[in-house]
């Protein structure tokens, strides 16, 4: 990378951090939603722990994955909702202007949703532990998560870029949210994929590549060192990352027409 | 006419063009009106199919079954968002300005708080109908009889004016969309601290001590038992709900009160 | 002309889906240190050209070169000349004004140590100094704008495209930045300034290029193209009404009739604005006394008229609002300069009108 191109990425990098800090109402979601979900669901599903097959005693250390996801969720709405108002605004023309690469107008902001992935995962590891979830892989195992989080929150973020980049609307990319969801839900996110007893739901969360990804965070918690549910978990974070990376340079393509 | 009959055709009239409009919009909106009716449905799919082992658990009885004990709480939730985010519909045209156009065009301002209601209603209607045939091709059980399953649905009924009474009554006193979390979380919160996935007695700690006292419980509970034939909380449910009606049209009524002093 | 940092434009096309030509053919040519005024309605092609202009588009056809570089085939040479500040005020609201200037000197790679020394110095040159640590978002509109524009002058641009810079400003601040564009063009900066607003153009630009539809309608300075379309009249209402018919005959001594409003007289004048004083002493001679005399000098709008049969409605809306309750005063579309004004009426849109002569 060219000192050029460092500079460039790091100033938006800091722009992003800072613009999403100075919005308390993009911030307060990210931990309160997630925190208000794992303690309803951890309270309410307790009495799954109570049955045959389920691996922990502790639903909390099972359920405090789905904290992770829901956390790179916010980061594709925040993301993709902060893109479409600088392309609004005109701010995004503003950069194009410049004699930055074209790189680093996204990357920029991917790097510093990076940051704010591995910060997000910290808060949650920590929300669990005080909760009472057991992190048996231990500090590696933190170590871990917060890379996994990070490289989840930049693959949804990327996916959250493209949506900006094609609709050019913050309110497009808020609509999105709902959908993303829907994939946490038909996931393995409550219960463990051979305690999905109804047909069609656990063909529908065997696909889903969300159960994989939850299931990696949540070996570290209940299993210890699980390496299928890692390299699965991590091969379902960088094939997204990967795909949101090829769509975010389609889409600027379409969106940028610099010469 | 006398001087009565007339203001209430007024009011009428009102709530009447406005509920026409808001349904149009709703209607020819696919952004409102598709997730509106995919939601609850994603929600039934999530609980009753991801969450059908808990049927199993030790001590859970529920005669119509993990399906009906699931749809109930569908059926609580679509109805009380489907009021709720009409709270949004009403907050949404304060900010577009065409709510102050109604304060100015309505004879009597509360044919507004009327022609919304009379539109959350019509939304679950809608999406009650569609979650129904969904969970009955699904194969679920009701051992209720007919006059248990139209509690059920005046129960709804009743919660479908508790979410919007609330919601409108936080709309016309910030009269901006901002105010949509504030309307939405606590009405989430209630939701779910009660007893959603398994009933009340299975719950353990610090939920079993809130889902006691919380109003949802009352609900569930009388409209669980609706479903399966078994009375023995209708009665709470719909006193609950009552109240709940009439103190959020009271609050209703005073933030129209505030909206129309608001500069 | 295509002078180093100059524009030259020929037959310029953007098309976009559909086969909308919002930009249809255009020659356009600005010298080094021009302020160019490209004046057009909404809709006209202005800011699409523009977006061209600055690399942000690429054009469907024809070929335009900024600051000696081809748009197409030398866009990053082209984007290190200019300066753009664009239609919307692009910036970020929860960053403060002095945020704004660090995040732009380092995106054009300005050195660490002189990132804040040139942010200052930009932002005391368009008066933000005492806001510049606040956020934008509690940023006035003018404010905005002059940010905008300090933003746009971060890497010393040779060459400057304002678009629409005063568009919803109050007139303090529509002539406050027009100081800052006036100085900027006495630096020697080349200006490219898209405006709807007949009176901005007017009395900033030393070339007018009129574009409507997507076309070049009409080019020049505003005085040429003003004098290509007509001549000024002279427009009077008698104090006693009874004076009517001396008063026409005094008048028809210098020009033919021309519409009047009611209750007054006018003519067009054959030759220019020196007549007034002639007119002046005539009237004072024959002892007619007027309650109103003002003279009416063809505007850029009745060149747009001559040229497209159409009023620019958009100026014209603009300008009315902002002369407030003056605004009933000229003609239907006229610039109207006091007795004495001269040919500063053309240049001055103050509305003094005599009382009595």
């Amino acid at each position: 990378m060219s000192p050029a191109l460092v500079t460039q990425v790091g100033a938006l990098a800091g722009r992003s951090i800072l613009k999403t800090a100075r919005q308390p109402f993009q911030v307060f979601p990210i931990i309160f939603f997630p925190a208000i979900l794992l303690a309803v669901n951890a309270s309410g599903l307790r009495a799954a722990t109570r049955l045959p097959g389920f691996p922990t005693d502790s639903y909390i250390s099972f359920a405090i994955a789905v904290a992770f996801i829901q956390g790179s969720m916010f980061a594709l709405i925040n993301t993709g909702t902060n893109l479409a108002e600088d392309i609004e605004s005109g701010f995004f023309n503003r950069l194009a202007l410049t004699p930055m690469h074209r790189v680093s107008l996204i990357a920029g902001s991917l790097a510093g949703v990076a940051v704010l992935g591995a910060a997000q995962s910290i808060v949650y590891i920590l929300l669990g532990l005080i909760a009472g979830a057991h992190l048996l892989a231990g500090v590696g195992g933190a170590v871990v998560i917060v890379v996994l989080g990070s490289i989840a929150a930049v693959a949804f973020g990327s996916l959250g870029c493209v949506a900006a980049l094609r609709t050019g609307s913050g309110e497009a990319v808020q609509g999105l949210f709902p959908l993303f969801f829907v994939f946490i839900f038909l996931s393995s996110s409550n219960l463990p994929r051979q305690l999905l007893r109804t047909g069609w739901f656990h063909t529908v969360a065997t696909w889903n590549p969300i159960s994989y990804l939850i299931e990696g965070f949540r070996s570290l918690f209940i299993f210890g060192w699980d390496a299928t549910a890692l390299w699965r978990g991590f091969a379902v974070a960088l094939a997204l990352l990967i795909i949101g990376l090829v769509a975010v340079g389609w889409a600027l393509d379409k969106r940028l027409e610099r010469t | 006419m006398s001087d009565r009959a007339a203001h209430s055709a007024g009011v009428w009239a009102v709530a009447l063009a406005i509920a026409w409009r808001s349904l149009h919009t709703y209607l020819r909106r696919p952004d409102l009106f598709i997730p509106s009716l995919v939601f609850p449905l994603i929600f039934f799919a999530s609980f009753a199919g991801g969450l059908s082992a808990l049927g199993s658990v030790p001590g859970f009885h529920f005669p119509a079954g993990y399906t009906a004990f699931q749809f109930v709480f569908v059926v609580i939730q679509s109805a009380t968002f489907a009021g709720l985010f009409t709270g949004f519909t009403l907050a949404f045209d304060f900010e577009s300005g065409f709510a102050r156009r109604l304060m100015l065009a309505a004879g009597d301002r509360r044919g507004i708080v009327l022609g919304y209601a009379l539109v959350g209603l019509s939304r679950a209607l809608i999406t009650l109908a569609l979650v129904s045939t969904v969970a009955l091709v699904a194969g679920m059980r009701i051992t209720g009889d007919g006059v248990d399953l139209f509690g059920l649905y005046l129960l709804a009924t009743l919660l479908v004016l508790v979410g919007y009474a609330w919601a409108a009554g936080v709309a016309f006193r910030f009269r901006s969309i901002q105010a949509g979390p504030l309307m939405q979380t606590p009405v989430f919160l209630v939701l779910f601290l009660a007893p959603v996935y398994v009933p009340l007695y299975l719950l353990k700690g610090w939920i079993h001590a809130v889902a006691s006292v919380n109003p949802a419980t009352a609900f569930l509970n009388a409209g669980r038992g609706l479903i399966s034939g078994a009375h023995n909380h209708t009665a709470l449910g719909f006193i609950a709900a009552g109240a709940l009606v009439l103190l959020f049209a009271i609050w209703t009524l005073r933030g129209l009160r505030a909206a129309e002093r608001a500069p | 002309m295509s002078g180093g940092e100059g524009i030259e434009v020929r037959g310029l096309v953007r098309e976009f889906k559909g086969g909308v030509r919002a930009v249809d053919g255009i020659d356009l040519s600005v010298a080094p240190g021009e302020i160019y005024g490209f004046l057009g309605p909404n809709g006209a092609g202005k800011s699409t050209t523009v977006l061209v202009l600055t690399t942000l588009l690429p054009p469907t056809a024809g070929t335009a070169r900024v600051a000696g570089f081809d748009v197409v085939q030398h866009g990053p040479e082209v984007r290190k000349a200019i300066g753009a500040s664009l239609q919307e005020s692009a910036l970020d609201p929860f960053l403060t004004g002095r945020e704004h200037m660090r995040l732009q000197c380092a995106l054009h790679g300005l050195p660490k140590f002189e990132r804040d020394a040139r942010g200052s110095e930009l932002l005391a040159r368009v008066g933000l100094t005492e806001a510049g640590d606040r956020k934008v978002n509690t940023y006035s509109g003018g404010m905005k704008r002059r940010l905008d524009l300090a933003l746009a002058l971060v890497h010393g641009p040779r060459l400057l495209f304002l678009d629409e810079p005063t568009t919803g400003l109050d007139p303090q601040s529509r002539v406050a930045l027009w100081d800052e564009v006036r100085r900027l063009a006495d630096d020697g900066v080349t200006i490219f300034l898209t405006t709807q607003y007949l009176e901005e153009a007017d009395v900033l630009a030393h070339r007018v290029g009129i574009i409507d539809r997507g076309k070049l309608v009409a080019e020049g300075t505003p005085a040429e193209l003003k004098a290509g379309i007509g001549r000024p009249s002279v427009e009077a209402v008698p104090q006693d009404p009874g004076d009517r018919e001396r008063l026409i005959r005094v008048l028809h001594r210098f020009g033919e009739d021309a519409a009047a409003a009611s209750g007054a007289v006018a003519v067009r004048l054959p030759t220019g604005v020196g007549e007034l004083a002639d007119i002046v002493r005539a009237l004072d001679a024959e002892h007619v006394r007027v309650a109103d005399l003002r003279l009416h000098a063809p505007t850029l709008d009745d060149v747009f008229l001559a040229k497209t049969g159409r009023s620019l409605e958009g100026a014209a809306q603009g300008e009315q609002g902002e002369d407030g309750e003056d605004g009933g005063n000229g003609g239907e579309h006229g610039e109207s300069g006091a007795v004495g004004g001269g040919g500063g009426g053309e240049q001055e849109p103050a509305r003094a009108s005599m009382q009595q002569v």
